[in-house]
């Protein structure tokens, strides 16, 4: 009898079918957990309180007074110019008055210390665009960036999926607060060498995902210094750059770069987005902004693969070209943040628990490890199920952001009213007093 | 310093067809300011019904308000980033969809994955089809930007399927079958092979042979077919618009995997005239390119302002019902002003039922059969006729003196005004004759080169363009 001979079934590329976009880490399985079981104060009241997304939503009643008093942002006005323009606009240089307000933006947050030029400001699709473009232009496949751990756990899909980038972490640990020293660097750098890796350049985020922190002057002088010494690009991720608790206390890299006189600066690039700081991640709004003309030349190319709707550029133009929105925005929205970050250090505080001391974010970097059984990693696992399925609280297990010290945890305060904190606070307070007990 | 993706000139923009965009903005026609500048004829876009939307939008002030019921959603929106998109939205599309196929066919919201544009729904389909290195069919002539839209950041080859105007450029089995072999010898494995449909820049939709030649083609050499169908909406005339969908649907091409094989783009930008609003999405029954490219969506989601405003409109059956009539028999009544007024002139079109342009044959006005002088022939009627139409050299076209007109970006005045310069300018070239003409137009070419910046002229008669931006 003839062996019939099965046709292959038509294939599909090894990006797609690859699990390096991710999501199969707690990070992201925690967010599944509280979807099937999501909190509600009054009809789910014993369901899993969502403390996994860093999301801002302490000050919407600012964008919603705005909008309410401002019309125009929203529409077009009367007469048919401008909405036919507006829809018609494509042009991936993107709507000048917006990379003016933006730009304008971003020098209000760095308190006027550093100048942002509009025409050097690339528009993308959200900040993920952005990094997955940037290392689309900065590396080859099969090339590494160096990022410091622990980090923001979408990098692993941002960076390398499509990419087919590499990530060489730097590893930080709690015995200097989890900063970046040249020693690490140099340890990643010959790590990579020795793999036979490319290192292409080194990508930070300040402040801090997850640390919850700014990374002072000194060790950013460090970083660039490294980079310049490699000869490799440095690309600043500094998304939560409006969510410090105090104006001075965020340098961004613009600024060593304003002392330095700009020399040298062609090798850096600063990622930033409206996501976390104005709590608007469902508009899409990231830019790329840097200082090599051929990278902004070809990220302005690039970007057509993720423009940001005309509409959305429409409305955030008129929001943030509004001097007197944008002021009493920073300013309220970083007030309330330190307010939220006092009361969750505070009922950690009260419930035995310390936390890294932090000055920005929308998290908190949480100590449990003097909870686990053994310094190890499935320690801290077995502790993140226990504290999902028992305490019903989704934390980001410091393992999913690579820490290389087991027992650390991302914990967000920001994406919840005041009073489901207090909820959280509770349980983590009940849970630790029956630890204590037992 | 850079990745080689970034240093090399994949992304395409050397090409005629972007360069005479550049030309136009630094002088654009303007009826009342401008008379003289250069008419856009080069950019598919579709203008003729912005009054139908923005009288929609006017009467519905609550939508733009992002209100819903009196209450205000805008922190819903303002938080909903899900890759899978909004609900409503989704449900929306497939409908709009199933009516622009004559309800023919039905879709499941679950198969739709939303993106940034179809530039974007095109990329994220060739990465999770196509390995680098490997390659995908396209029939010419084909859109430009698919040069970089499909190759540049996913490392993919294009292969060619010539199509000849002696045919009416239709797709032959033969033609599949030779692209196939000379990918092979170019040791380059073929995914799959991409049509546009109704076709861009031919304005025509595909026979049902052709849908049928090329799933028997795919089936036989197990690949994809990718139909970017963003011209679906733009069908104004006989014969009907035939999907992959309903060609696959017939029981004769039954295979196994056959649903697993075929993949559509769709976006607003061309039906609804919306390309700022960047709304494309990729349809698919295959359920694991569903899911890789939902997670791929995440590097160009759908501002979720924009997805609410539309989900909105597009509920409105009565305005879209109403839209899409309309829509179409102004584009027809476009389309037969431009063919009529070329035929004038003794310039013929490809018959067309679709789009926002029609495939235009000077063919007879090239001093040779040759690319070379097609580009000098797009250049005189670049900067002596002063319009921007698109060499089909730069479309890949296997026959040179075939020119994309668009028409639907443009007023019945405008449109007058290049049919008159046209006729003027064919009256001129056919008084010129012999050796008169040629001195005439080697007057206009030196005039030309005078004109041109010097970087210009570099670009254009180098072959390797360097990477220096025109400006």
């Amino acid at each position: 009898m003839a062996i019939e001979i099965e046709k292959p079934s038509v294939g599909l590329s090894k990006v797609a079918v690859s699990e390096t976009h991710g999501e199969d880490s707690p990070y992201f399985a925690g967010w599944k957990a509280y979807d099937e079981n999501p909190y509600n104060e009054s009809s789910n009241p014993s369901g899993v309180i969502q403390m996994g997304l860093a999301e801002n939503q302490v000050s919407f009643d600012l964008l919603e007074k705005y909008l309410e008093e401002h019309s125009e942002a929203s529409s077009w006005g009367e007469g048919a110019p401008g909405f036919r323009e507006n829809a018609l606009f494509q042009d991936y240089h993107g709507l000048k008055s917006f990379r003016q307000a933006m730009a304008n933006f971003m020098e209000q947050i760095r308190g006027g210390r550093a100048k942002f030029d509009p025409d050097r400001i690339v528009l993308t699709a959200g900040a993920t665009a952005a990094n997955e473009l940037l290392t689309f232009i900065l590396a080859d496949p099969g090339d590494a960036l160096l990022v410091p751990t622990p980090y923001y756990p979408g990098f692993d899909r941002d960076l390398r999926w499509r990419t087919g980038v590499k990530i060489v972490p730097i590893h930080c640990d709690s015995s200097n607060n989890f900063q970046v020293t040249p020693e690490a660097m140099e340890a990643a750098y010959r790590c990579a060498e020795s793999m036979n890796l490319k290192v292409r350049g080194i990508l930070i985020t300040n402040p801090s995902n997850p640390l919850g922190a700014t990374i002072q002057r000194s060790v950013l002088e460090q970083i660039l210094d490294f980079a310049t010494n490699k000869n490799i690009h440095l690309v600043s991720d500094e998304i939560y750059s409006g969510s410090t608790f105090s104006s001075s206390e965020f340098i961004s890299i613009a600024e060593v770069l304003e002392t330095r006189g700009y020399k040298d600066s062609e090798r850096v690039h600063i990622v930033y987005s409206l996501s976390k700081d104005l709590g608007l991640p469902g508009f899409r709004v990231g830019t790329i902004y840097s200082y090599n003309d051929k990278v902004v030349t070809t990220a302005r190319r690039m970007s057509s693969f993720t423009l940001i709707s005309s509409q959305t550029q429409h409305l955030l133009a008129c929001m943030l070209s509004n001097k007197e929105f944008s002021e009493n925005y920073i300013k309220t929205n970083r007030e309330r943040l330190t307010w939220r970050y006092d009361m969750i250090i505070n009922g950690l505080k009260n419930a035995g628990i310390e936390c890294l001391k932090g000055n920005a974010g929308l998290f908190c970097w949480m100590n449990l490890s003097p909870l686990l059984e053994e310094p190890t990693r499935e320690s801290e696992l077995a502790l993140w199920k226990v504290i999902l399925n028992e305490v019903r609280l989704n934390i980001s297990p410091g393992s999913s952001c690579h820490c290389s010290e087991p027992g650390w945890f991302r914990v967000c305060f920001a994406n919840m009213s005041e009073q489901t904190l207090e909820v959280a606070l509770g349980r983590i307070h009940k849970f630790m007093e029956q630890r204590r007990r037992n | 310093m850079l990745s080689s993706r970034a240093s090399c000139n994949s992304h395409g923009q050397d090409s005629p067809y972007f360069l005479g965009w550049q030309v136009y903005e630094k002088n654009p026609f303007d009826q009342a300011v401008n008379p003289t500048g250069i008419i856009q004829m080069g950019l598919a876009e579709n203008q003729l019904s912005f009054d139908l939307v923005e009288s929609w939008l006017r009467k519905n002030p609550d939508v733009m308000g992002l209100n819903k019921d009196g209450e205000s959603v805008f922190r819903e929106l303002a938080l909903f980033q899900d890759y899978h998109g909004l609900p409503a939205l989704k449900n929306e599309l497939v409908e709009y969809m199933a009516k622009t196929r004559g309800n023919k066919v039905k879709f499941d919201p679950k198969n739709l994955v939303l993106a940034a544009g179809a530039t974007s729904a095109n990329e994220t389909l060739i990465f999770c089809l196509v390995d680098p290195g490997q390659a995908i069919l396209l029939p010419t002539p084909y859109y430009p930007g698919f040069d970089r839209d499909l190759k540049w950041r996913t490392g993919v080859e294009i292969v060619p399927v010539d199509c000849w105007s002696s045919n009416g450029f239709r797709i032959t089995m033969s033609a599949l079958a030779d692209a196939y072999r000379r990918a092979q010898k170019l040791n380059l494995k073929v995914k799959g092979v991409l049509i546009t449909n109704p076709s861009n820049p031919l304005g025509t939709t595909m026979t049902r042979d052709e849908l049928n030649h090329l799933i028997t083609f795919a089936i036989a050499k197990n690949i994809h077919i990718i139909s970017d169908e963003v011209f679906s909406g733009t069908v104004f005339d006989s014969p009907g618009f035939i999907s992959i969908i309903e060609a696959a649907m017939d029981p004769n091409l039954e295979s196994p995997d056959l649903w697993n094989r075929i993949h559509i783009v769709y976006s607003l930008s061309k039906d609804l005239g919306l390309p700022g609003f960047r709304v494309g999405m990729i349809y698919s029954n295959n359920e694991t390119v569903v899911s890789a490219a939902t997670k791929m969506s995440s590097f160009g989601l759908v501002s979720s302002q924009t997805q609410y405003v539309l989900s909105n409109m597009l509920a409105n059956k009565k305005f879209i019902g109403k839209y899409m009539k309309e829509n179409q028999k102004r584009l027809k009544r476009k389309k037969e002003m431009l063919v009529s007024g070329l035929r004038k002139s003794g310039i013929e079109c490809l018959k067309s039922n679709a789009g926002l342009f029609c495939w235009v044959d000077i063919r007879r006005l090239l001093c040779s059969d040759t690319f070379e002088a097609e580009t000098k022939l797009w250049k005189t009627i670049l900067w002596d006729v002063g319009l921007n139409i698109s060499p089909g050299g730069s479309f890949h076209c296997s026959e040179p003196g075939w020119f994309r007109v668009c028409f639907a970006n443009m007023s019945h005045a405008t449109l007058q005004v290049a049919l008159r310069r046209i006729k003027d300018f064919v009256q001129r070239w056919s008084y010129g004759g012999g050796i008169g003409n040629k001195i005439s137009y080697q007057q206009n070419m030196s005039n030309l080169n005078r004109k041109l910046p010097s970087n210009w002229v570099r670009k254009l008669y180098s072959s390797e363009g360097d990477e220096q931006d025109i400006g």
